[in-house]
């Protein structure tokens, strides 16, 4: 295949730095403004004036996530085959779809499983990315999401699993609903292996993601400005022709209604998981960073 | 549907032929034709894939035809003392869903379906089969009965989907059908599923956790219907027909996706036109399948049974990402 010897699917934070190709200035589709693209990248992709959250890659996301350095992708070495030999209505087949998303995103895939460390503690990190297909849920996510979990078993790792998803991908039919199947069962080894998994639901979490394995965690986070539900907007809109609350499926809405344990801001997510990992510490595989932090308590002790 | 066409237009000549017009040769000849087409729809009562099949989008009109069994139809036929419980303990009972104990060959089981309505003021309670967060509740709790005192659960599956609606959503119906899904995996009992007509989605998915999945012959099982798939992919609800073939959602694709373990047979023309061979060809299935899983040791199961869901994908191996 053509993808073979192609550089750009192992997947490289510090192309991130190097990303200034484009227009130094963007204009903030919230607020209006002409904003420099270099601050609201630093801003973790916040508008500087007005606070509005762009869109993140997973590689963005893993970059305002784990201490410098410390990530290193591990995803299995898979891509999405076409066992239907799905061809929707404009005569283009699922995997010429698939290859247009590799090409657009640079990614071999809608899931990016990673090992590093947050706060010193280790974790086993799979990151969606929306762009890639919807970042729907098929064989190849289902895959990734297990070999994710069994690292972390391995590693005695946090498992942390951040959903940007439409839900299944409808063109591997039966075999992407038995997914969220695939992913529950491999979620009991965590459990098994008395490991913490924190699920964190960003813009978007649906359907048959949200309703398998990111409702699964045992800490489940909203990120600020989430939309969190099963059925889309649209189709409920249709079934019970009326208009739905203005907050509904927010990550208000969660809250409120007991879905997720809190809402977080997203320059605040990175801390707000090390206070976690804290809880947890004693069951993770020890680190640099934490035997310093030990060593520090000692100290003031 | 041809099927549905065939027996119009003999219908049509019928009254015709009353009119004094002789028909009776164009009759014979389309009901010659229609008796053979209920012949090829049986014939794999005894081949594990059928050879010859009907169209899929046959099948999805068949799998919600009015007049097929509902999952209390086979509760009826199939077992004794059914007792039904009602409620999720949380917030209510939801009539989509039945559950209860029962017998069945020789020992007591417990049974969980979901129960679409036969008319517009039963369908109206049952929510044409649509359930809501509190009946896949109550369905997890029926079950965690059974696995208290060791019974084995027999799942019926016939629903469009979970419902779309603000309650649902309230009461966080997405995390419902996730714990039930869990939570099925790791049951110390045997369960055989079955998909009887529509296996919708997620809120079929969520029932289907079995150690054996059985299907009907012209049950669906789908990751979508194919009006909601025709009307995303393809932009037209009206190419659910095309959506429907697409998607691969009969028994004999998914027998051969590796996705269900049998076939059950249905008689020629659908299970309503002879339920009661519908219900023999279960009856059997249940008892062959219940006898070699209560056979094993308990603790086995559920490894088993997570195994079995954990392998299921298909995806291409390449040779490293970089
Ligand atoms: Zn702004």
């Amino acid at each position: 295949m053509a993808i073979f010897g192609k550089k750009y699917f192992k997947v490289d934070l510090e192309r991130l730095e190097r990303k200034d190709d484009e227009a130094l200035w963007m204009k903030c589709k919230a607020c209006g403004e002409l904003v420099f693209k270099k601050r609201v990248r630093e801003n973790n992709n916040i508008c500087p004036k007005c606070g509005e959250y762009f869109f993140l890659t997973a590689l963005e996301r893993i970059g305002i996530l784990v201490d410098p350095g410390s990530f290193e992708d591990i995803s299995r070495p898979i891509i999405a085959a076409d066992p239907l030999q799905f061809v929707d209505e404009d005569g283009k087949s699922y995997s010429e779809k698939v290859k247009k998303a590799q090409e657009e995103t640079g990614l071999a895939n809608e899931i990016i499983v990673g090992r590093a460390r947050i706060g010193g503690y280790p974790v086993i990190l799979a990151v969606m990315d929306f762009r890639f297909i919807g970042g729907s849920m098929g064989s190849v996510m289902g895959e990734q999401i297990c070999h994710a979990i069994q690292h972390a078993v391995q590693e005695r790792a946090a498992f942390v699993l951040i959903s940007a998803t439409g839900g299944a991908r409808m063109q591997e039919g039966i075999l992407s609903l038995m997914q969220m199947a695939k992913t529950s069962a491999a979620r009991k080894r965590l459990e098994d292996a008395k490991l913490p998994f924190i699920s964190i639901m960003t813009y978007p979490t649906t359907a048959g993601v949200e309703a398998s394995i990111a409702s699964l965690g045992d800490i489940t986070l909203a990120e600020k400005g989430a939309l969190i539900g099963f059925t889309g907007r649209r189709v409920i809109k249709q079934t019970i022709r009326q208009e739905l609350p203005e907050d509904f499926q927010t990550d208000r809405f969660a809250f409120e209604h007991g879905i997720v344990d809190n809402v977080v801001k997203r320059e605040q997510l990175r801390d707000e998981l090390i206070r976690i990992f804290r809880l947890f510490a004693p069951l993770l595989a020890p680190s640099a960073a934490r035997s310093v932090e030990a060593r520090d308590r000692e100290a003031i002790v | 549907m041809i099927y549905e066409e065939l027996e119009r237009q003999i219908e049509q000549l019928r009254a015709l032929s009353r009119n004094g017009v002789d028909l009776s040769e164009e009759i014979e000849r389309l009901e010659a034709k229609l008796e053979a087409l209920k012949k090829q729809i049986a014939a794999p009562a005894s081949s594990p894939a059928p050879s010859v099949e009907l169209d899929d989008w046959e099948r999805v009109k068949l799998a919600r035809h009015p007049k097929r069994p509902y999952a209390l139809d086979y509760i009826q036929a199939l077992t004794e003392d059914f007792y039904e419980l009602h409620g999720d303990r949380l917030y209510g009972d939801d009539a989509a869903v039945v559950a209860g104990i029962a017998r069945f060959d020789g020992q007591t089981v417990v049974i969980v379906g979901t129960q679409k309505g036969r008319d517009a003021t039963e369908n109206v309670k049952r929510n044409f089969g649509m359930p809501h967060p509190e009946g896949y509740r109550k369905a997890l709790r029926v079950m965690k009965l059974g696995e208290r005192f060791g019974f084995p659960i027999l799942t019926l599956i016939d629903t469009p989907g979970a419902y779309p609606g603000v309650g649902a959503e309230e009461r966080n119906i997405g995390g419902a059908l996730a714990q039930n899904i869990y939570e099925m995996l790791s049951l110390k009992v045997p369960i055989v599923a079955t998909i009887i007509g529509e296996g919708g989605s997620g809120g079929a998915l969520a029932l289907a956790i079995g150690d054996r999945v059985l299907m009907l012959e012209n049950a669906t099982y789908s990751v979508i219907t194919p009006e909601g798939c025709a009307a995303i992919l393809f932009r037209d609800a009206t190419k659910a027909p095309e959506a429907a073939r697409a998607l691969k959602l009969t028994a004999p694709h998914l027998l051969r996706l590796g996705v269900i373990d049998e076939i059950v047979p249905e008689p020629p023309g659908g299970a309503h036109l002879d339920p009661e061979m519908t219900m023999r060809a279960l009856r059997g299935a249940w008892q062959r399948h219940l006898r070699e899983l209560l056979a094993l040791p308990a603790e086995l199961l559920p490894p088993q049974r997570r195994e079995k869901f954990q392998k299921i994908g298909v995806y291409e191996e390449i040779a490293e990402l970089s």
